[in-house]
């Protein structure tokens, strides 16, 4: 199958499905291609969002009627795996062999969530009820948070920054969402089980949008979460089969250690593998996070080292959703300006 | 008669301007990882001395930074110099090249010759 077309858009999670959603609304043809059955991405996973804890499939719907647009054809099951071609016309081919024409290309390969199993001495994958933020999530959807024996748990710890601001995973950076989320995921717990305890273990508490601080506030007022300062450096089974962790107790000054029914990672956000597979396969450049890096920070964010190669989303740095959507109606922007020019060039 | 007994108590405040803080210059030239401490505790967490004795090495970075140094040579000599801390150090601080140098400086620094 060949194909041509005005932008192709590579990845169809929230930033993808925006971009080609405004490109489309605009007049643009446009080709959607995304690696799984379904378009939605990380929203698809996720329960109730932050801040103001709305429906997660609230956002997702916006997006299905976004992308319902007779200039968008979306191909599922199809991981875009090579770009070639210079400002005119790039070719891109598919891991089944397509090949898609388009005259200028969005990137939007979003992220992958840390694989927690990487910090061994957590014991995800070890111990049964050492869950992720993403598992928490899938509970929370199905409606009740269980162990893995079918008990409720009655205290619950979160573990921050886990595959994030470690050198020994190679990740320095923050992943900027997660101590939100745990705030967050906190006191969604406290709604499902009345009395149960909940701990948050941090080194910062870095609360940097619109609204964070006051839930932070909220989950202390109202929801009793208690916040210790101290990474947590090791999670065992104890003789009971109730986890322990430890941890140094910073602001006291002295070693903590503390049993836990139920402890929840929150895992960092990682250069997608589908977006190294891209930039294996194409010159897009990556920053040393790994991400991809964009032509000017300030200015061209949406720019890539190739004319005609834009960015949007997760891609190029650890993104909320409100930022994603930004991130790609900017995208859209640079676009169009693009293919005005190079067609008035053109003429 | 000294109705607020200011004179009674000893000033518990860290004099930054006083203090003497050429130790943690000096180990940050010989291990340059000293400087990228974030008092995360990790190390604390882990470590055998601290679980027995009041010693904590994020604890004796700081002190060392802020020139505390006579409160650090008082608990530096209770690490063992294992080495689990560098283990699970997420800053990649070379913990132990840190403690070994910062007995060596201290021990050397006038006042502490019970190093
Ligand atoms: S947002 Fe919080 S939990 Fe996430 S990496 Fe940054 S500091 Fe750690
Ligand atoms: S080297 Fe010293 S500070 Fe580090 S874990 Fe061993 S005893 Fe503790
Ligand atoms: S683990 Fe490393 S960064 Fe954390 S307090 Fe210890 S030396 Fe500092």
């Amino acid at each position: 199958m060949n194909s041509m077309v005005d932008v192709l858009v590579i990845g169809g999670g929230v930033a993808g499905m925006e971009a080609a959603g405004q490109l489309a609304r605009s007049g643009y043809s446009v080709i959607l291609a995304e690696k799984e059955p379904l378009t939605g991405g990380h929203l698809k996973n996720w329960y109730h969002l932050f801040p103001d804890r709305r429906d997660g499939n609230e956002v997702g719907e916006y997006l299905d009627n976004l992308v319902k647009n007779k200039n968008i054809e979306i191909r599922n099951n199809t991981c875009i795996t090579g770009i070639t071609g210079r400002k005119g016309k790039f070719t891109a081919t598919a891991s089944d062999g397509q090949v898609v024409e388009a005259e200028a290309v969005i990137v939007a390969t979003g992220f992958d969530l840390f694989d927690s199993r990487r910090k061994e001495e957590y014991g995800y994958g070890i111990y049964p009820n050492v869950i992720t933020s993403a598992d928490l999530e899938k509970m929370f959807r199905n409606g009740s948070v269980k162990l893995a024996d079918g008990g409720v748990p009655a205290r619950i710890g979160f573990i921050h920054c886990v595959g994030s601001r470690d050198e020994k995973v190679g990740n320095l950076y923050c992943s900027k969402l997660c101590c939100i989320t745990a705030v967050k995921q906190a006191m969604e717990v406290h709604e499902k089980i009345s009395g149960v305890k909940t701990f948050c273990f941090y080194m910062d508490m870095r609360m940097g949008g619109a609204y964070y601080e006051e839930i932070y506030r909220e989950a202390q007022e109202k929801y009793g979460v208690s916040f210790i300062r101290g990474k947590v450096s090791e999670v065992s089974q104890g003789y009971n089969g109730r986890l322990v962790i430890k941890a140094e107790d910073t602001l006291a000054g002295r070693p903590l250690r503390m049993e836990l029914d139920m402890v929840v990672l929150m895992a960092g956000m990682e250069m997608s593998d589908a977006g190294e597979i891209l930039a294996g396969k194409s010159s897009l450049r990556r920053g040393e996070n790994r991400f991809f890096s964009t032509a000017d920070n300030h200015t061209a964010s949406n720019r890539s080292n190739m004319k005609g190669v834009f960015y949007a989303g997760t891609c190029t740095a650890p993104m909320n959703i409100t930022e994603s959507i930004s991130h790609a109606r900017a995208a859209v922007t640079e676009v169009v300006s693009y293919l005005r020019e190079k067609k008035q060039r053109d003429e | 008669m000294n109705k607020f007994g200011f004179t009674l108590s000893v000033p518990r405040v860290i004099d930054y301007d006083k203090n003497d803080r050429s130790v943690a210059d000096l180990i940050a030239a010989k291990e340059p990882t000293f400087r990228l401490c974030i008092e995360c505790g990790t190390c604390a967490a882990t470590c055998t001395a601290g679980n027995f004795t009041d010693f904590s090495l994020r604890e004796i970075n700081v002190l060392l930074r802020r020139g505390e140094n006579e409160a650090a040579a008082e608990k530096i000599n209770r690490c063992m110099l294992c080495g689990k801390c560098i283990l699970v150090c997420p800053r990649g601080v070379n913990t132990r090249n840190v403690l070994f140098i910062a007995r060596e400086t201290l021990s050397k620094t006038n006042g502490h010759e019970r190093l």
